[in-house]
């Protein structure tokens, strides 16, 4: 009769194919299931992990959901306050070169209250990496209409639908972002589904990268469900989200290594 | 070598920076005080020590640049008027509740509103009572001569990070402007060792190092508060700075600051060639402010006179410190009016010795 086999020996080291990384802590996150925070914070810290830079990063949290993301990146951290990531993230590249920096912002974060943070430190060409969630809407403090808020979509401050007369239009932050020449890498990708995981991976990595060729800002974009403040169970968000937000966010490179993509 | 130079008050401050090894400064243009950035950049400090000068797109952002660097362990500062400063508060209040050091000077000028581009004290209350959200103070260093706005840098700094809290150099556009001959200290070297808060790089095996001003936890909120009050007292038993102008047998005394406790200084004399006993104390730091002392001298003298350009506000800090035991008022003048010596005697003799 043939050896039986244990899980113990099937758990063997040589045995392994996958490995959470250990850029990640063990605590565990306070974002609602299905929402998309958790997925790239570990994208980030996987990247951060297979490039070796774990001792060489820094990076800076907004006011909004992913405020206690220090609390999950095994980094260094600094909190800001709302909107003006950019702002510190200057100062710390600016005095550490040899480091890698980045931020981290929510929509409100990064194009209402620090529109000019945004705009300034990527038209100065600023040497870091920009991580922008895009969920259409204020997720942290309960559903409050975003600069990002889609017309016609509700939201707790917009509860008839956004009416672009009475309450303007959307912001398309990352397009305006590429114009400026002191940007160097814009994406917008998404990360509900796993090759769509894998896409957005490569870009963070790029835009991770790209800070060795010290050629100005790298902004990526992931639109992101909130399923919470969207109202909506996490599946039916991901298919409003592809119905809604990807028509008048698209996906894909707006610009590469500072080449407007056509 | 110390070295002589004949510069500006904002002139002296930004020198001084470089001098004393300052990593960083981030501004934004206003008068009366943009002679800090412009000096700075004429005098390429990259070349000289490798100081980052960077002009921001407000002072908001240049506030939260400050942070950012300091948040990095390193001597960084910044410079505005009134305006700016006000704008500047939401970010000191995050520096304070992380516990970085930082510089940040006020070349006040009169308020409220855009105001006057004169000079002013009427952002007293603003610097000395914390100014942004949530219970915070800053040390606030109150010069009255170029060649203290040149050593209130260091001693600025040195508090600093002493406290782990921002330092506030609180001064006017008269002294911003002016120019007087000032010893200024020899180069000292940036800093190559940083502290162990300091965000550089988590080391391997280490911690990693977060700055933040946040604890949802109300009890560590307010352990954490407990913390920072403690400190300031700490600052009060300690850091108490002042000068004493003919107090030993006054009768009267007057307390000014800054460009006010200048004129003071005069009115001092007039008043004593009239035969009035009168004495001028000059607190240096505004926070910690010399109760202890005011206090003291409440008990020699007959009356008090707080002389500010502005339509009083340390005034509230004596009448703290006296407790009721002798008169107290105040003369000033507002909006860019600067309060002759005469005028001050005049209002002595009226408001206190009168009245
Ligand atoms: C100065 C200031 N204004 C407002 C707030 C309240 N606030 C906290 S988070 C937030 C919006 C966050 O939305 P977003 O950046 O889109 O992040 P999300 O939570 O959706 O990820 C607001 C308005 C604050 N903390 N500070
Ligand atoms: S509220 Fe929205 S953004 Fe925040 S954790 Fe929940 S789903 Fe994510
Ligand atoms: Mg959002």
């Amino acid at each position: 009769m043939a050896e039986q086999i244990t899980n113990k020996d099937i758990a063997r080291e040589e045995n392994l194919v996958f490995k959470r990384t250990g850029v990640l802590t063990d605590k565990v996150m306070h974002y609602c299931p299905g929402c998309g925070h958790g997925t790239v914070h570990r994208l980030i810290a996987e990247v951060i992990e297979e490039m070796n830079i774990q001792s060489d990063c820094i990076g800076v949290t907004p006011v909004g959901c992913s405020v206690l993301m220090y609390n999950y990146l095994d980094v260094d951290m600094q909190e800001a306050a709302h909107g003006r990531a950019p702002a510190l993230a200057t100062a710390i590249k600016r005095l550490q070169p040899d480091k890698f920096v980045f931020t981290y912002q929510g929509d409100g974060d990064l194009a209402a209250i620090g529109t000019a943070e945004t705009i300034h430190a990527a038209n100065r060409g600023e040497n870091f990496t920009i991580f922008f969630i895009n969920n259409g809407i204020y997720g942290m403090t309960g559903g409050q209409m975003a600069p990002t808020t889609l017309p016609e979509m509700k939201s707790s401050t917009s509860p008839y639908g956004r009416d672009v007369k009475m309450m303007g239009n959307p912001l398309k932050m990352t397009e305006l972002v590429a114009q400026l020449p002191g940007t160097y890498y814009v994406t917008r990708q998404a990360v509900h589904t796993p090759r769509d995981v894998r896409k957005a991976k490569k870009a963070i990595r790029k835009a991770f990268e790209n800070q060795k060729l010290e050629k100005g800002l790298s902004l990526v974009e992931i639109v992101s469900n909130c399923n919470s403040g969207w109202k909506m169970t996490p599946v039916q968000a991901n298919e409003w989200m592809v119905e809604n937000m990807f028509p008048f966010y698209p996906l894909g490179d707006l610009k590469v290594d500072g080449e407007m993509a056509k | 070598m110390k070295e002589l130079k004949l510069l500006k008050g904002n002139e002296a401050i930004s020198e001084a920076a470089i001098r004393a090894g300052a990593d960083a400064y981030f501004g934004y243009p206003i008068t009366p005080q943009s002679e800090i950035l412009e000096y700075l950049m004429a005098e390429k400090p990259h070349e000289r020590t490798g100081m980052v000068v960077l002009q921001a797109e407000s002072e908001v952002a240049a506030i939260n640049m400050v942070y950012g660097g300091a948040a990095c362990g390193r001597k960084i500062l910044t410079s505005s008027s009134s305006p700016g400063i006000s704008l500047k508060q939401e970010g000191l209040s995050y520096i304070a509740g992380s516990e970085l050091p930082c510089l940040v000077v006020n070349v006040v000028r009169g308020g409220p509103g855009l105001g006057t581009i004169q000079p002013s004290q009427s952002d007293y209350f603003q610097a000395t009572k914390g100014g942004g959200h949530g219970d915070y103070r800053l040390i606030v260093l109150a010069p009255s001569s170029v060649q203290e706005m040149a050593d209130f840098v260091k001693l600025g700094f040195d508090l600093a990070f002493k406290y782990r809290n921002p330092a506030m150099i609180l001064t006017d556009g008269a002294i911003g402007q002016m120019m007087e001959k000032v010893w200024l200290e020899e180069q000292q070297p940036r800093m190559t060792e940083f502290p162990e808060w300091a965000t550089t790089g988590k080391k391997p095996g280490k911690e990693r190092r977060i700055v933040t001003s946040l604890d949802l936890d109300s009890a560590m909120q307010e352990k954490f508060n407990r913390k920072l009050q403690e400190k300031y007292r700490k600052m009060e038993e300690n850091e108490v700075r002042f000068e004493e102008i003919d107090c030993e047998d006054a009768e009267y005394l007057l307390v000014a600051y800054g460009t006010s406790a200048r004129i003071c200084q005069k009115s001092v004399k007039i008043a004593r060639e009239k035969g009035i006993k009168v004495g001028l104390l000059r607190p240096i730091t505004l926070f910690p402010f010399p109760k202890n002392k005011i206090k003291e001298m409440a008990g020699k003298v007959k009356g008090i006179l707080s002389v500010e350009m502005s339509a009083g506000q340390m005034v509230e800090d004596i009448r703290i410190s006296v407790e009721g035991k002798v008169k107290v008022d105040h003369f000033g003048r507002m909006g860019g009016i600067i309060h002759s010596s005469e005028e001050i005697v005049t209002a002595l003799e009226q408001k206190i010795i009168g009245g």
